[in-house]
């Protein structure tokens, strides 16, 4: 077995036990690189010798024996991380040449756990998407079969750890941008509690429902990556000054006596049959793991997805109105007055479905549909919530398919919006109450491609996701497969 | 009809936007679309709901008034399209 395709935790043992050396496991991810990103695609900006040199500085603290959580090990970064003195697209022609002059609060974080940075992560632009096919520096090719899309936002970080062009890494997630991408490339992603995990250094898209998490090739370094990421940051208003436990506690506990909730609004017609086959025996396997399952109900399921196409490009609309040619990025040539300035640099600077949201945003905060669309939407968005914490009340998580169906082909939902915004529809309630979820790999259809289960728990139980996905994954003993590539 | 041609145009000045022609034929198709969709919300009472600004309980959050490190005035100016000496420059608005 190649170094690239180890987990962190088996890299730690070879770490410590000196079989393996920081620059050997960095060579042995940059070689794979060499040998796929080609055809995959996941990377906007590759950190080559910057990686190296973190490598030998790794090397030199182990030999001291400093060895942290993360020391040698190769994480990939989405580029809507600022990174100091690195570019940061955030995926789009308005930052093509943005220099942060700080770094986002979890990068300093993974670099103090001794991480090593690969380089940054292809995403849809400004993570708007479910495929990353809006990206400015074009799509990234699922590994698992190239015609199709990896899921999106953060398709690029998924399909590196797939694709084993890095170890780990580190995505953001709206509307499920890390669930979604991580069910379709078959590894393991989590979205924390909002305000879990710091957003400083965060490129904004919806204030409300960012949330900056991980993607693993296994639950058990899921929790180590929550260890090194969650935690309040004082420059961050809404992150919670709430204590952060060892999540790798949980992995390995048994879920005996544990309530598994199933939602029946999320078992419904247009679900995939293979994907409904999966998450039955992935039902079974919670069973047998000494969970049981109850039929719960989220009645405001149904209207999740409309509540969120308000809300989402409401606050995107805010966001993104920094972004006009004057302090940093792109900025139009030729332009003679101000207005003008504003107009053509963001003509030119957005792509499609960036000013798609941006006009539905503007149009429902416009005077006169406020009422009608952001407050109804927020209020919904308050009943959206009830239904969870009402759900909660009778069981300690909740089961349920991360996306309907498989990877789709590519180009097969970009000139319909609205169907792209429906492959959404079981992420998309979690970011609106606020919860953490996450999504693990649950089997793979008869086409090879690999379909996720997700688990959602109240606010701040992160240990409890980790928990029953630990149990589930070693339980169900899903036949480890590695993309043909 | 949703929202007509016209209002588009509205709302593209209000974003900031420069759309072409076919750009407004496009977006005011897929936000009619969108836009019925949406209507989906209206099946619901929600008289005396209180709005959810937050996904979780947050409350101001207040530092002590001390000076830390900025990234100075360098630093801040190091991206910008056009500057001249300490500041950003941009076309006239003003005659």
């Amino acid at each position: 077995m190649e170094l690239s395709q180890l987990t962190i935790h088996e890299l730690q043992k070879k770490i410590r036990n000196g079989s393996a050396t920081a620059v050997q496991i960095t060579e042995s991810v940059f070689s794979r690189i060499d040998a796929v990103e080609e055809r995959v695609h996941a990377y906007i900006r590759l950190l080559k010798e910057q990686a190296f040199a973190s490598a030998q500085k790794a090397d030199e603290d182990i030999k001291r024996g400093d060895i942290k959580l993360l020391t040698g090990i190769p994480v990939a970064l989405k580029d809507i991380v600022c990174t100091k003195g690195i570019l940061t697209t955030c995926g789009s022609h308005i930052l093509h040449n943005f220099v942060p002059p700080y770094n986002a609060t979890v990068v300093e974080k993974l670099k103090d756990a001794g991480a090593i940075f690969v380089g940054k992560a292809n995403m849809d632009e400004f993570a708007m998407g479910s495929s990353t096919e809006t990206s400015y520096f074009g799509p990234t090719f699922n590994p698992w079969d190239l015609e199709r899309i990896p899921g999106g936002s953060s398709g690029g970080s998924a399909a590196a750890v797939a694709a084993d062009e890095c170890i780990a890494s580190i995505g953001s997630d709206t509307g499920g941008s890390i669930r979604q991408p991580a069910a379709l490339c078959g590894i393991v992603g989590l979205k924390p509690t909002y305000g879990r995990v710091s957003r400083f250094g965060l490129i904004a898209f919806a204030s409300s429902l960012d949330q900056i998490g991980p993607f693993t090739k296994d639950v058990e370094d899921c929790a180590i990556m929550m260890n090194v990421l969650a935690g309040y940051d004082p420059r961050e208003s809404t992150s919670v000054p709430e204590n952060v436990p060892d999540y790798t506690q949980f992995a390995g506990r048994d879920i005996k006596g544990w309530k598994i909730g199933i939602p029946k609004e999320y078992f419904i017609d247009g679900i995939d049959a293979e994907v409904n086959n999966a998450l039955k025996t992935a039902m079974q396997v919670i069973e047998q793991s000494g969970g049981q399952c109850v039929d719960i109900s989220l009645p405001h399921t149904q209207y999740c997805v409309a509540t969120y196409y308000i809300i989402a490009p409401a606050e995107a609309s805010s966001n993104l109105a920094r972004y006009d040619g004057v302090k940093y990025g792109f900025r139009a040539a030729d332009v003679r007055e101000l207005l003008e300035m504003y107009k053509t640099t963001r003509m030119q600077g957005f792509g499609a479905e960036v000013k798609r949201r941006i006009m539905i945003g503007t149009y429902a905060l416009s005077a006169g549909y406020y009422d009608a669309y952001y407050k109804k939407a927020s209020q919904v968005r308050s009943l959206i919530k009830r239904d969870f914490d009402e759900a909660f009340k009778i069981c300690d998580v909740i089961l349920t398919p991360t996306t309907p169906t498989p990877a789709f082909k590519i180009g097969e939902k970009t000139d319909d919006p609205l169907q792209m915004y429906l492959s959404d529809v079981f992420t998309i309630s979690t970011n609106l109450a606020g919860i953490p979820g996450i999504s693990v790999p649950c089997g793979f259809t008869s086409g090879g491609l690999p379909i996720g289960v997700q688990f959602l728990a109240g606010h701040f139980e992160e240990g409890k996701l980790i928990q029953v996905a630990s149990a589930y994954e070693k339980n169900a003993k899903i036949e480890k497969r590695r993309p043909k590539l | 009809m949703k929202i007509s041609p016209q209002e588009v145009d509205y709302v593209a000045h209000l974003a900031r936007l420069e759309i072409t022609e076919g750009e407004k034929e496009k977006f005011t198709s897929q936000l009619n679309d969108i836009l019925l969709y949406i209507d989906k919300l209206n099946e619901l009472e929600t008289q005396g709901v209180e709005p959810m600004s937050h996904a979780i309980a947050v409350t101001n959050a207040f530092r002590e008034d001390r000076i830390l490190d900025s990234i100075g005035t360098e630093n801040s100016l190091a991206n910008a399209p056009d500057r001249r000496g300490e500041f950003f420059r941009v076309p006239k608005v003003i005659d």
